[in-house]
């Protein structure tokens, strides 16, 4: 039974991986060629680091995503927050239900009617050219809320009522006790959105395919540019390089997450078994 | 009171910015939906939906999604219990090599795979060694490959999620009462897990009823999937708003009935739950 | 803790604010197709970074070139009519110069009098006489001309018969089948058929474009895949055996895969791509200043023998380096001998069509292309797993009802 998982393990990794090792082995090659392997160097690389095109969508992707993910970021927190405090339930499930809409909704549902949005509102407004780095910074912002709002709600569930009112009792201002008591409370919620938000942000292609014009050209869009023309292993060796960046982020985020996680994770066996008592009882 | 503001207003950044970005949008989807290059209202958008032609792509799309998502659960289910089975440090590793994929761009991802599955690519040159040859690119089967390689994180994670909860006591009261394996996993991994297999199920079909991309470069030319068709009529060559409008329209009341569909059998699922307690 | 990450994007942040403190710079966006200018790579010149210095030399200030690309004509027209984007230079073929003019989209340019105003040396007067005045701009008021060719027919030498050669019927041989590309735009793909059956691919008898459809549709199960530029890979790696495409490309191919030949069928079309200004541009003299640097004699040269295909620049077809460059072959295939531009334009060129006709090829070529479906076999998996799923589901809803009965 043990041999057999493993063996099943290993081959659900291979056929995970295959493509990544595909495109790093080929990244080395020293021919044009991507289905064959010619001999190892590092052509591309250097090839495609002269590329100014590539190196501007890279500047660009990360200007959009780190703004977006700021912008979502507090956007949602404050939206969380006041969600989590609505008294009238159907309000609250109406703005729970819009909220889900772009999660729910397929990518390129949303990616299109952002479009259309965009382009009745440039055409009433007779602009030359209307889909650009704002239109972008929209419709990111509009994908990641959600997930900014859905990583914050449950860290104000887990926060005792008592607590920031406490705070005020003690003489915060409303606003002190935000900054104070909850925002500290809720931030490894924040801290999660964020991050959510910028990877999708970065990895976006679909919607920005129907959103982005022209003038500003992400490094999805990009890629997708240089896929349909001839494809050369630079493309490869740029993904390389993205790999190996995220890969590195991981490790780091783990490490410095680990002692963190592992008090989060004693903290939820307790509750957990707290709980279980509970049912039992009930039972 | 000025507590009762900050109660009040921190969410109105939000409830504007869903009108004018989530629901406006919308709108307009319907609206161009059900007119014509005039502005007049029509309902030939609609009508010519359901000629054979566009009927069929929709087949096709459901077909191919559905399998994959089929194909996904198979693969997922074993190995997100198996996961869930491990010990603690080895759990969250495993997670990370399933979440490593993710973050790889799908476009480049896609254009791996045709390296690997084409005539002339990497398992045909291997196969080759022995004399053999498959042809696998340009298939339903290999649009349905990169489905299941691009979506199968999003089955693993959920079903994961929802064992690693599972308290190991009910298994071993389970073996106690005198269940043979086969059985606690029919009779209390299963039925537990269901939850997690639901969300998988939706976050798996939904995008790969819809993808696009990955059946052009996978599928080749001679079938199309409702993705590639809408994004034709946005971007490509038979640039058609208000008919595109339509088909995402259908695609999207699609998505919605189905999720419905499932939310309600979870729904019903916790009531129960609920009331046995 | 989390120190660290914070110092990371912190880190890409400052970065990225270090890149964008580039200061003030006039902007050019060029919207071409895909390799269509030496771009730079494997030590060619870098055609655009070129110009950045140019202008930097000429006006004294500082220039970024925006560089995009299409596959065809059809998506090209898409983008600018529908407004979404804004371009400065673009490069259409003759029958799309035809169309834009007469919807407007494109604005009169005067290469000579941008070049004075700029003090910049003019090069339009060495564009051939052969290729001025052409049908789709007879007075030379929106374009300058780029480059012209034929289309023909690509194969490799090694997985197509000698005796198949020739004819426009080698792409509907069922020999090939599954190893044949077909063009992915409505003019290009029906003119094949049309070729082949010897009727007017600038025809306004629907019947016509009937019939090209319906051999579209007989070929369609034959195709490999429905390409543009992806044509490179997949004839260069011989994953395809036979494809029709621009002349010029081919020498493009063949560099890598010296297995492929090529010929010109009997009938095909003739075609010259020339430089325009988009009417929406927003700097329409830049866009002219860098027309006149795409004619001059270093970056002419290098363009044509980057994409190797046939120039109307005479600094370019009549200077001998470019010429020894080209080699005995491709100058053959590019230039032929006693082969008259003017004429042969004007038989077998592509022709704007009239509104009616245009809405008619465009619907005929969707409905082609989303005609077909799967093999029976993926249908009975899914309606097998649908069945399966529904009777999991009825099991699932029968127990639950029972066990609730029993509480």
């Amino acid at each position: 039974m043990k041999i057999l998982s493993r063996i099943y393990l290993i081959l659900v990794f291979i056929f995970l991986y295959a493509p990544i090792a595909v495109m790093i082995l080929i990244s080395f090659n020293s021919g044009e060629s991507t289905t064959e392997m010619q001999g190892l160097s590092l052509y591309w690389y250097r090839e495609m680091l002269r590329d100014s095109a590539t190196l501007e969508a890279l500047r660009n992707t990360l200007v959009l995503s780190i703004s977006s993910a700021v912008i979502s970021t507090v956007v949602g927190t404050l939206a969380a927050v006041g969600i989590h405090r609505m008294r009238n339930r159907f309000l609250r499930g109406a703005v729970m239900s819009v909220t889900n809409i772009p999660m729910m909704n397929p990518d390129i549902v949303t990616g299109i009617s952002l479009m259309l949005l965009f382009v009745f509102v440039g055409t009433l407004l007779g602009l030359e050219s209307y889909l650009s780095f704002w239109t972008l910074l929209i419709a990111h912002v509009t994908f990641n809320l959600p997930y900014v709002i859905l990583s914050v709600l449950p860290k104000l569930k887990q926060m005792d009522k008592n607590i920031p009112e406490a705070a005020l009792d003690l003489g915060c201002t409303p606003i002190q006790s935000f900054f104070k008591v909850e925002l500290p409370f809720i931030m490894p919620g924040v801290v999660t959105g964020f991050i959510m938000a910028f990877t999708l942000s970065f990895d976006d292609f679909v919607i920005s395919n129907f959103t982005s014009g022209s003038s500003f050209e992400t490094l999805t869009i990009h890629i997708y540019s240089m896929i349909k023309k001839s494809v050369k292993p630079d493309i490869y060796a740029l993904s390389t390089l993205i790999f190996a960046a995220v890969l590195l982020l991981l490790v780091v985020y783990n490490m410095s997450d680990r002692s963190e996680r592992a008090d989060a994770k004693t903290e939820k066996r307790r509750t957990l078994r707290f709980r279980g008592k509970e049912g039992g009882a009930a039972k | 009171m000025k507590k009762s503001f900050l109660e009040r207003a921190s969410a109105y950044p939000h409830i504007v910015w869903s009108v004018l970005f989530i629901i406006a949008p919308l709108i307009f989807v319907v609206y161009y939906t059900f007119t014509d290059a005039d502005g007049a209202f029509t309902t030939e958008n609609i009508a010519r939906l359901f000629t054979s032609n566009y009927v069929l792509i929709f087949v096709n799309s459901v077909c191919l999604a559905l399998i994959a998502t089929v194909i996904c659960l198979v693969i997922a289910y074993p190995l997100a219990y198996i996961f869930s089975r491990m010990r603690e440090k080895w759990q969250r590793i495993m997670i990370l090599l399933i979440m490593i994929p993710l973050w790889m761009n799908f476009l480049i991802t896609t254009y791996s795979w045709m390296t690997i599955l084409e005539d002339t690519g990497i398992i045909n040159s291997i196969l080759s060694v022995f004399g053999l040859s498959v042809h696998m690119i340009n298939t339903p089967g290999a649009v349905v490959v990169g489905m299941v390689f691009c979506f199968l994180p999003y089955m693993i994670l959920p079903i994961y999620t929802v064992m690693s909860g599972i308290d190991e006591k009910l298994l071993e009261a389970a073996a106690d009462l005198g269940c043979s394996g086969w059985q606690r996993l029919t009779k209390v991994v299963m039925p537990m897990s269901l939850s997690g297999v639901i969300s998988g199920i939706t976050m798996v079909f939904v995008p790969s009823i819809s993808t696009f991309y990955i059946s052009q470069k996978l599928g080749g030319g001679t079938f199309q999937l409702i993705g590639d068709t809408i994004e034709s009529y946005f971007v490509g060559t038979a640039i058609n708003y208000h008919f595109g409008a339509a088909l995402s329209l259908v695609l999207m009341i699609l998505i919605l009935i189905s999720m419905a569909v499932m939310n309600h059998y979870t729904d019903a699922e916790e009531t129960e739950r609920r009331r046995i307690k | 803790m989390k120190k660290l990450f914070f110092a990371v994007i912190a880190l890409a942040a400052l970065l990225m604010l270090a890149s964008c403190s580039g200061g003030e710079h006039d902007d050019l966006y060029v919207y071409n197709w895909g390799e269509y200018i030496s771009d730079g790579s494997e030590d060619s010149l870098n055609v655009t970074h070129e110009f950045e210095l140019y202008y930097k030399e000429l006006t004294g200030r500082d220039m970024k070139v925006h560089y995009t690309t299409y596959p065809s004509n059809e998506d090209m027209y898409a983008k600018i009519s529908s407004g979404t984007s804004n371009y400065d230079v673009i490069i259409p073929s003759d029958y799309m110069i035809e169309r834009m003019i007469e919807e407007g989209l494109l604005a009169k340019i005067d290469i000579e009098a941008v070049c004075e105003k700029y003090g910049a040396e003019c090069y339009y007067d060495y564009i051939g006489e052969d290729y001025r005045g052409l049908f789709y701009d007879p007075d030379d008021e929106y374009s300058v001309p780029y480059t012209y060719g034929r289309v023909g027919v690509i194969y490799n030498t090694t997985m197509v018969d000698e005796e198949d050669l020739g004819g426009w019927e080698l792409m509907w041989n069922e020999k090939y089948a599954g190893k044949i590309l077909q063009f992915n735009n409505s003019r290009d793909g029906f003119a094949t058929a049309q070729y082949m059956l010897g009727s007017d691919v600038n025809s306004t008898d629907s019947e016509v474009w009937r019939r090209a459809q319906a051999e579209m549709l007989r070929q369609k199960p034959l195709v490999q895949s429905y390409v543009m530029d992806e044509i490179y890979n997949k004839m260069e790696s011989g994953e395809a055996a036979v494809a029709a495409y621009y002349a010029g490309d081919y020498f493009t191919m063949l560099d890598i895969n010296e297995d492929l030949g090529f010929y010109y069928p009997e009938r095909t079309n003739v075609f010259v791509d020339a430089m325009c200004v988009p009417a929406g541009s927003a700097n329409k003299e830049i866009a002219q200043l860098f027309i006149n640097f795409m004619l001059s004699p270093d970056i002419a040269i290098a363009n044509a023998e980057y994409i190797y295909y046939a120039s109307p620049n005479s600094l370019v077809f009549e200077d001998e380096g470019y010429i020894e460059d080209m080699g005995e072959e491709a100058m053959e295939i590019l230039y032929p001998e006693g082969f008259n531009f003017a004429e042969e334009l004007n038989s077998y060129a592509y022709r704007n069509l009239d509104s009616g006709t245009l809405e008619l090829v465009n619907s005929l070529w969707e409905d082609m292309k989303i005609t077909g479906g799967l093999p029976a076999d993926v249908y009975v998996t899914a309606a097998v797993l649908a069945v399966g799923i529904a009777v999991g589901i009825a099991v699932i809803v029968i127990r639950k009802k029972r066990r609730a009965r029993f509480y």
